[in-house]
């Protein structure tokens, strides 16, 4: 079959219409972000706090060393601490891993928050706007996974160095990891992902079927935190 | 007449508790002229007309709040078409206000007494970052 001039002009004009139909779209349809944690590849390096750090950096959060006072955004905790599995025999139960706010397509701290305080944006960050919280701890309280800290005093005297393009925080205001918001308006990914040596933490669109991290989930066993509360968390953590 | 020195101290004590708005500004350095805010160097116009500036800033810094805080959008266009990031350190301050708040917008705010918490958590280069160990 020979292909007249005409209709390769036709089919080579449909087919550059299709692929700025599909770029168009994933333009516009609104991402969902998520995060995976590579385990195994986390595990190579057991000190390594460097996701820890970047993090704290670029968001201002204070170290205080009281534990019952202290801020979290991502922190390490056992396997089991985590998951809530109680098995004595495995070895990864002892294994540490890095916990994060989940960013849940159902979460339970919005519901509660009486201010609105804080509330699931379009792409599925679970945001908090700080002006708004009346530090009623609801939240935290309805938080299953310990992602909230509350700022018991002025957290200013125990940040380190001040990144003054972040805000600090005040006494008396709930917090927690916003996945690093700001840096995506700017087109970065979150500071713990960048910091990560191993390349441990994988971020990106769970809403695209061709991203990166939809290879991984769809390629690799993945599991979430507590799946039987229904808050359909948005970390995957591979095994 | 014995009680002459009682009753002149008396008058004194009075006139001193009375007059005391008075001697109390003087010694707070607050005239009549009014607060005295520094302005920018080198910078001529702000993101508003300044009278608007002067009586609506609030409302303005408000509506960038729910602007890039809930809409996630960060760009704001001014009356004369110039472009700015809505932020109250980055723009605000570090562009135009190098000064630091002490010396533009507690002027005011000392001045009429009203106390704003912005700055408990927004990052004033001048005093945040030494007042953080």
């Amino acid at each position: 079959m020979s292909l007249t001039r005409q209709s390769f002009l036709r089919l080579s004009g449909l087919s550059f219409v299709a692929a700025c139909a599909r770029k168009l779209r994933s333009a516009v349809a609104p991402a969902r972000w998520g995060m995976v944690v590579d385990v195994a590849q986390c595990l190579k390096q057991p000190n390594c706090t460097k996701c820890i750090a970047a993090c704290n950096q670029a968001h201002n959060i204070p170290s205080i060393p009281d534990p019952r006072r202290e801020v979290r955004w991502i922190w390490k905790d056992s396997f089991q601490h985590g998951f809530g599995i109680e098995d004595d025999y495995a070895q990864i139960s002892a294994a540490p891993l890095m916990l994060l706010c989940n960013h849940c397509d159902n979460p339970p701290c919005v519901r509660v928050c009486p201010t609105q305080a804080t509330w699931k944006r379009e792409d599925g960050i679970v945001a908090m706007d700080w002006h708004r919280c009346i530090g009623c701890r609801y939240c935290m309280a309805a938080c299953p996974y310990g992602s909230r800290s509350f700022n018991w005093m002025d957290p200013r005297p125990y940040i380190r160095t001040v990144n003054p393009e972040f805000p600090t925080r005040t006494k008396g205001v709930v917090e927690k990891c916003n996945l690093c918001s700001e840096r995506l308006v700017a087109g970065q990914p979150p500071a713990c992902v960048e910091a990560c040596p191993e390349k441990a933490l994988v971020f990106g669109n769970l809403a695209d079927p061709h991203s990166a991290i939809r290879e991984l989930l769809r390629t690799r066993r993945a599991v979430r935190r507590k799946p039987e509360l229904g808050t359909r968390p948005q970390v995957f953590y591979i095994v | 007449m014995r009680d002459r020195a009682i009753i002149w101290s008396g008058l004194a004590m009075f006139l001193l508790f009375a007059t005391f708005p008075f001697w109390h500004n003087l010694s707070a350095a607050v005239t009549s002229k009014g607060p005295n805010p520094v302005l920018p160097a080198n910078a001529r116009q702000c993101v508003a007309p300044v009278e608007y500036m002067k009586t609506s800033h609030m409302t303005l810094l408000l509506d960038w709040r729910e602007q890039v805080v809930r809409q996630g959008r960060r760009e704001f266009t001014a009356f004369n078409g110039q472009r700015y990031n809505m932020s109250l350190t980055s723009t605000c301050l570090e562009q135009c206000h190098s000064s630091g708040k002490a010396q533009f917008c507690d002027r005011c705010h000392d001045y009429a007494a009203a106390s704003v918490p912005c700055w408990d958590c927004h990052v004033d280069f001048k005093s945040t970052l030494r007042s953080a160990k």
